[in-house]
């Protein structure tokens, strides 16, 4: 029984359809294994009475015509889930319950999925490894010492240790690519605006998306296409017609064009993921796409570009959190603002802070023009290297990562060693693009990398097509022990 | 841009988060060395470079101006730290 919940999403699907497992056996298999589990501490809460109590709502009366039917999924603590703990990672939301449902998490539920628990994750999604989170460090499965990556690592670990048969993440600058070639799992960043942001904690308004994290292509797609569509409550939603992406879904890439930009041969990239890109390369060569070198002269700059956009508007967006209405106060509070600095001062932790005061310092008067507006000027540059490129390459192919997941407390005490983790997940976030992170093989340790496809707006269908097509033919196995049971 | 811990005092107070001078040199040290990485960005001459604020190319949408939802004072009180009936409650503003 327990090797059911090894197996994939839409394989656990069709267990269901045909009436070999129920949802409420299904929910007892995953409860079961993420109690065995706390080591990783992958969850920062779980609601097992509300998933068993949904599990046997639906066995009296399934509906298997929906995508998730009776399938339990756990979701990144980022997402406002009613009536259950939405912390983001953080002191200051610790015993904030939400009186609304997200609409992404809304829409999961629509098509039959059940909450199992809520993620853990870096605070407020500011982080690469998990290791800014209030709730501790998460593990990586692949091996103890190791972080999941970043900030969706909760999502990550619990994904790759079989607590959860899919999840979802969100990406602001990596935040489901880097975790999930982390992990061997694999991650999609869809085009701004597919997925609504309406009740994700925000983090940075202009690049936020939410995002499937799951085993297989084929899962993604499915995960994909439960999540997205078009939401009136959030003002940058795109209104189009929904897609069949798990039915579309084709390995037949013949004469696609595929782009390989130069300036992702960073230095000291480990030869490892060199050798992989030109693995990956060969395959869709194989498989009949056209392989042609391109050049994004402004990937450089796309990190100093995001250091300083994401703060800013993270500095304004956490700027709500004032200890009045909801969330921790201190007890500190001799006047009103004594009580906001040392509410956000005790509430806070540190790279979160280090975030608000960049943020707050680049838009402060004086200093605007120099930082936020030019930043603002180097997006469209880096925009316009990924539009001048798609008019003659239909997807880009690049490594995930520029290393495989490192040690806890490796880079802690140096945040642009940290940063530098996102150096090409980040151009993706700024130029609004899909993209999508698919396993590709494993370093030396052992540990899994990926490589990632960046497609054109609203052109998932073509990146999934793409990783489908790799994902057939790169046999990659993700080597998980269970050391932690 | 070298940012010291009077920048790092003027800064906090902007931002409404008091920072304890042992914790402010580090933060000095750390965000001089971000500077420090975010300004490559002048070796870019971006003169005639309009600004991207946003990736959409279509303008926010507007929606009537009638009123959708409401009567929900209880929910919105709900995870207040501190509250009175129906007030939340915080020090006191005027003498």
């Amino acid at each position: 029984m327990s090797e059911i919940i090894k197996k994939n999403l839409s394989e656990i699907i069709d267990l269901i359809k045909k009436k070999e497992i129920k949802s409420e056996e299904l929910v007892n298999l995953y409860i079961d294994k993420v109690n065995k589990s706390k080591k990783l501490n992958s969850f920062i809460t779980t609601c097992f009475e509300h998933t068993i109590k949904k599990s046997k709502d639906f066995d009296k009366k399934p509906n298997l015509n929906s995508l998730l039917p009776g399938i339990p999924l756990a979701v990144k603590d980022l997402f406002c889930t009613n009536g259950f703990k939405t912390t983001a990672g953080s002191k200051m939301l610790e015993n904030f319950i939400p009186q609304y449902e997200s609409t992404v998490t809304e829409n999961l539920w629509k098509e039959g999925a059940i909450l199992l628990g809520k993620l853990n994750c870096d605070e407020y999604a500011m982080g690469s490894s998990n290791e800014t989170s209030y709730f501790g460090n998460v593990i990586n499965p692949i091996a103890k010492d190791t972080v999941p990556g970043g900030s969706s690592g909760g999502s990550a670990s619990a994904l790759a240790a079989d607590l959860t048969p899919a999840t979802i993440g969100t990406d602001t600058g990596g935040s489901i690519r880097q975790p999930a070639s982390f992990t061997g799992t694999v991650g999609l960043k869809p085009t701004y605006g597919l997925c609504s942001r309406w009740g994700i904690v925000a983090f940075a308004s202009s690049l936020d998306q939410a995002g499937p994290m799951t085993k297989s292509v084929k899962d993604c797609s499915i995960m994909l296409e439960a999540m997205a569509g078009f939401d009136k409550k959030d003002s940058t939603s795109i209104e189009k017609k929904k897609e069949n992406y798990s039915k579309n879904l084709k390995t037949d890439i013949k004469g696609l064009k595929i782009g390989i930009p130069k300036e992702y041969r960073v230095e000291n990239m480990p030869k490892e993921i060199d050798e992989l890109w030109n693995k990956g390369k060969s395959i869709l060569k194989d498989l009949g796409a056209d392989i042609i070198d391109i050049s994004l002269p402004h990937t450089k700059y796309a990190l100093p570009t995001y250091y300083i956009v994401a703060p800013a508007e993270a500095s304004s967006n956490l700027a709500r959190y004032d200890g009045v209405k909801y969330g921790y106060r201190s007890s500190k509070v001799n006047d009103l603002i004594e009580m906001y600095e040392n509410t956000r001062s005790e509430g806070f932790g540190d790279e979160v802070k280090r975030r608000i005061l960049i943020g707050t310092y680049v838009l402060s008067s004086g200093y605007y023009d120099a930082y936020y507006l030019k930043a603002q000027k180097v997006r469209q540059l880096i925009k316009k290297d990924f539009d001048e490129n798609f008019g003659k390459v239909d997807a880009i192919l690049t490594p995930s990562t520029p290393s495989s997941a490192f040690k806890i407390g490796e880079k802690t005490n140096d945040p642009i060693s940290m940063y530098l983790n996102d150096i090409f997940t980040v151009p993706v976030n700024l130029a609004g693009l899909p993209a999508i992170s698919v396993p590709a093989g494993l370093d030396k340790k052992g540990y899994p990398l990926g490589l990632q496809l960046i497609g054109k707006t609203l052109d998932e269908q073509n990146i999934l097509n793409v990783a489908f097509a790799f994902e057939k033919n790169c046999n990659f196995k993700n080597e998980i022990k269970n050391w932690w049971l | 841009m070298s940012i010291d811990k009077d920048k790092i005092k003027h800064i906090s107070k902007l931002a409404r988060i008091s920072i304890d001078s042992k914790k402010s040199d580090s933060l000095a040290k750390d965000l001089t060395s971000i500077f420090k990485f975010i300004e490559q960005l002048n070796e870019l001459n971006t003169d005639k470079v309009e600004p991207l604020s946003s990736i959409l190319n279509t303008p926010l949408r507007s929606r009537e101006d009638k009123i959708n939802d409401g009567k929900i004072r209880d929910k919105i009180l709900e995870n207040s730290p501190k509250k009175n009936e129906e007030f939340f409650v915080v020090p006191k503003v005027i003498e």
